[in-house]
C-alpha cells in the first residue's frame, strides 16, 4: 500500500488526469457529441463544485449507440475467433493496468471513495475481472446428449447479441467491468449507462481501452436515469438488460423486461447482517483485530456499498468489550481529501444521499436508537468546505427499527446483540434483503451452521468485502435476481442452443 | 423517544408545500404521476415519481395516501417497517434518482422526510 501521498486533482497542474472541458459519449469507437449538444456538470463530492460536463444525452443518443452496437454484434460474437475476443479481454485489462493509478485518483475524485482504495480495490479488480472472463469466455462449453445410438443433441451457448447495463454510483469502475467482462466474453456487444452522478471515470477507462476494443462493442451513453435509463431498458433493441439499484427501478426494469420479452438481472442491494460470536474475544490475537475490523469495515467506501455489513449482531456477553473496541477504532478513522492515501473515509458521492443519510439519523434518533457515536455531517475546511463528508456513525438499537431494516448507503451500522445461536439467525433473516452476511468465530463448525442457515447470496465467514472473480455474487429475496462474476455470469449473456442432428437414414415412419 | 401524537394514522404521507406546488407543476404536463416508496441500494430510500400507469400497480403495493390527490404507494413488504411511519415529502435540489420525474422542475428532486409515532398510540 502506498504511504503519504496527496495526488492533485485531475485537471490540476501536476495531476496524473488529464481533464476535458466536457466529454461527449463514446460511441461506435470514438468520443462524440451528444445530438442535442447539451451537457450536464459533474460535481466532485470533495469540492462540492463541478470539475468538468459529461453528455446530457437523449434517446437519439441511446439510438445512435445501439445502430454501432448491433453494426458490431455479427464480427464479434460470431465471426471472430474465441481466442481472439478472450485476447481483446486481456489487452483492455492490460491497458487498464498500465493506467492503473490514473484511473484510480479519476475514480477518487468523482466518486469520493478513497484513493487507498481505488489504487488496492477499484481499479486491481477491474483488470482481474476482465482477466478472467478472458480466461471464462474459452472454458464456456455446451453439451452433448446422446438421444440415441444415432441421435445427438448439441447443446450449445450463443450470445445474445446486444445488451443494456445500468452502472450504480458507488463502484463505478469495478462494477462496470464485472458487467462488461462476462457481456464482451459471451460474444455480446453493450451499450452501458453509467450512474448519474459518476459518468466520468468510465469515460476516462475508454479513453485508455479505446485503442483495443473493436468499434461499436463497448458503448457509453451518459445522462438522466429517467431519460436514458429508460430509452436503453425500454428499447426493443436489447436483447437483455443488467441493472444495479434500488428496488422500485429494479421492479420497472423487470416490467420493460417483460414488455419486451427478455430476461434482466438486477442486484438492489441489502441490509447485511454482521454477526460476531463470543469466541471472538478468546484471546487478544490477531483473529481478535480481523473480527474488529470486520465491524468497522462498514465505514469501507463511506458505507457506501449494497453489502455494507450494516447490521452488527454481537452476542450479549461480549457486548461491552467488544463495541468498545470497536468504538475506539472507528475514533481513529481519518476522515479528509480522497486523494491523501491516508485518508480512510471520503466524501459521500452526492448532496442528495448527504440528505437521505441524516434523515436516517434523524430516524434512528426518533425511534429510540441509542447514537454511541457521529450522528452529523463532517465539516471539513478550505477547499473542501462544500464537500459531502458524514461521520462515522454508530447505532445501538432493535431489529425491528426502520435504521435496521432499510439501506442507508452511509457510514451508518446499527448495532443489536443476540443471546445464542438460535436467536443470532433469527435477526439475521429477520429482513427484507439477502445479499450479504458475515460471521465471525473460532469455532468452525459453528461458523459454517450459521452461514447456511442465513438466507443471503454470500456469506462471509471469518472475513467481509473480498469480491474474487471466481466467486458468485448476488441476492435472495428482494436483493435482486441473477449472478455477477464467476464463470456462471456467463449463462446470463448467452441462449441455449439445441442442434438435434439424426445420423439415421431410415425415415421415421409416421407418413 | 418517539413523540406521542394520537392523531396521526401510520403509515401515512403528507406533503409540505414544496411537494405540492411541484406535483401542481407536474400535474400541467403529466397526466397524472404516483409516488413509490424505494428502498435498497444507491438511491434507497428515494420517492420515486412517475407517469400515473408507468409502474404497473401489483398485488404487492400498498397505498400509502395520496399527495395533491397523486398515489402513494409502499410494498407489503416494507409496509410493515413503515407502521410508525408519517411520510412528509418534500422537495430539495439536485437531480432525481432513478427513473423518477424531477419535483416540477429540472435539478430539483423529491425527498422523504419522516414522523416517527410512538407504538400503538398512532396505530388505528
Amino acid at each position: 500500500m502506498q504511504v503519504n501521498k496527496t495526488y492533485v486533482p485531475p485537471g490540476m497542474p501536476g495531476s496524473i488526469v488529464e481533464l476535458k472541458e466536457k466529454y461527449g459519449n463514446y460511441i461506435g469507437g470514438k468520443f462524440v457529441p451528444p445530438v442535442k449538444g447539451q451537457y450536464m456538470d459533474d460535481i466532485s463530492p470533495t469540492t462540492g463544485k463541478p470539475f468538468t460536463k459529461v453528455a446530457k444525452s437523449t434517446p437519439e443518443d441511446v439510438e445512435l449507440a445501439l445502430d454501432a452496437a448491433h453494426a458490431a454484434k455479427e464480427k464479434w460474437g460470431e465471426i471472430l475467433p474465441l481466442s481472439e475476443r478472450a485476447k481483446v479481454l486481456n489487452k483492455i485489462a492490460d491497458a487498464i493496468e498500465a493506467n492503473e493509478e490514473m484511473l484510480s485518483v479519476a475514480e477518487s475524485w468523482e466518486n469520493g471513495k478513497p484513493v487507498r482504495e481505488t489504487l488496492n480495490v477499484d481499479v486491481p479488480m477491474a483488470v482481474d475481472h476482465f482477466r478472467y472472463f478472458a480466461g471464462a469466455a474459452r472454458m464456456l462449453e455446451g453439451t452433448i446428449t446422446e438421444v440415441d445410438k444415432d441421435t445427438l443433441a448439441y447443446n450449445m451457448h450463443e450470445p445474445l447479441g446486444v445488451v443494456g447495463q445500468i452502472v450504480p454510483f458507488n463502484f463505478p469502475l469495478m462494477l462496470a467491468s464485472w458487467k462488461i467482462a462476462p457481456a464482451l466474453a459471451a460474444g455480446n456487444c453493450t451499450v452501458v449507462k453509467p450512474a448519474s452522478p459518476t459518468p466520468w471515470s468510465l469515460l476516462k477507462m475508454m479513453e485508455v481501452i479505446g485503442d483495443v476494443v473493436p468499434p461499436g462493442v463497448i458503448n457509453v451513453v451518459t445522462g438522466p436515469g429517467a431519460e436514458i435509463g429508460k430509452a436503453l431498458a425500454t428499447s426493443p433493441r436489447i436483447a437483455k438488460i443488467a441493472f444495479t439499484g434500488e428496488t422500485v427501478t429494479g421492479r420497472l426494469i423487470m416490467q420493460y423486461a417483460a414488455q419486451n420479452i427478455i430476461p434482466a438481472t438486477l442486484e438492489l442491494g441489502g441490509k447485511s447482517p454482521n454477526v460476531f460470536f463470543e469466541d471472538v474475544l478468546d484471546k487478544d490475537d490477531d483473529f481478535m483485530r480481523k473480527a474488529v475490523e470486520g465491524f468497522v469495515l462498514y465505514a469501507f467506501n463511506k458505507g457506501e456499498v449494497c453489502t455494507c455489513p450494516s447490521r452488527a449482531l454481537v452476542q450479549k456477553s461480549i457486548y461491552d468489550k467488544f463495541i468498545a473496541k470497536a468504538l475506539d477504532s472507528i475514533k481513529k478513522i481519518k476522515q479528509g481529501n480522497p486523494l491523501d492515501t491516508n485518508t480512510m473515509i471520503g466524501p459521500q458521492v452526492s448532496a442528495q444521499q448527504i440528505q437521505k443519510i441524516s434523515s436516517y439519523v434523524e430516524i434512528g434518533k426518533q425511534e429510540g436508537a441509542q447514537l454511541l457515536c457521529g450522528g452529523q455531517k463532517a465539516q471539513m475546511g478550505g477547499d473542501m468546505a462544500g464537500g459531502f463528508f458524514f461521520q462515522p456513525t454508530v447505532f445501538k438499537g432493535e431489529n425491528n427499527m426502520r435504521i435496521f431494516q432499510e439501506e442507508i448507503f452511509g457510514p451508518v451500522i446499527a448495532v443489536t446483540t443476540f443471546e445464542d445461536e438460535q436467536d443470532a439467525i433469527r435477526i439475521a433473516n429477520d429482513t427484507l434483503y439477502g445479499l450479504g452476511a458475515g460471521v465471525w468465530s473460532r469455532d468452525g463448525t459453528r461458523a459454517y451452521r450459521i452461514a447456511r442457515a442465513i438466507k443471503a447470496g454470500r456469506v462471509w465467514v471469518n472475513c467481509y468485502h473480498s469480491y474474487p472473480a471466481g466467486a458468485t455474487f448476488g441476492g435472495y429475496k428482494i436483493s435482486g435476481v441473477g449472478r455477477e462474476t464467476h464463470r456462471m455470469a456467463l449463462e446470463h449473456y448467452t441462449q441455449v442452443k439445441s442442434m438435434l442432428v439424426s445420423y439415421s437414414e431410415k425415415p421415421m415412419g409416421f407418413f | 423517544m418517539p413523540e406521542e401524537n394520537q392523531d396521526v394514522q401510520v403509515p401515512s404521507v403528507i406533503a409540505t408545500q414544496a411537494a405540492l406546488d411541484a406535483i401542481g407543476k407536474l400535474l400541467r404536463t403529466h397526466k397524472g404521476v404516483a409516488f413509490f416508496q424505494s428502498g435498497g441500494c444507491c438511491d434507497n430510500s428515494a420517492p420515486m415519481c412517475f407517469d400515473e400507469g408507468e409502474m404497473i400497480v401489483g398485488n404487492v403495493d400498498r397505498l400509502v395516501g395520496t399527495v395533491g390527490g397523486c398515489p402513494y404507494y409502499i410494498d407489503f413488504r416494507q409496509y410493515e417497517t413503515y407502521r410508525t411511519s408519517q411520510i412528509i415529502l418534500d422537495v430539495e435540489d439536485g437531480e432525481a434518482d432513478g427513473f423518477s420525474l424531477p419535483a416540477g422542475i429540472e435539478g430539483k428532486h423529491f425527498v422523504t422526510r419522516t414522523k416517527i409515532c410512538a407504538k400503538n398510540a398512532c396505530n388505528v
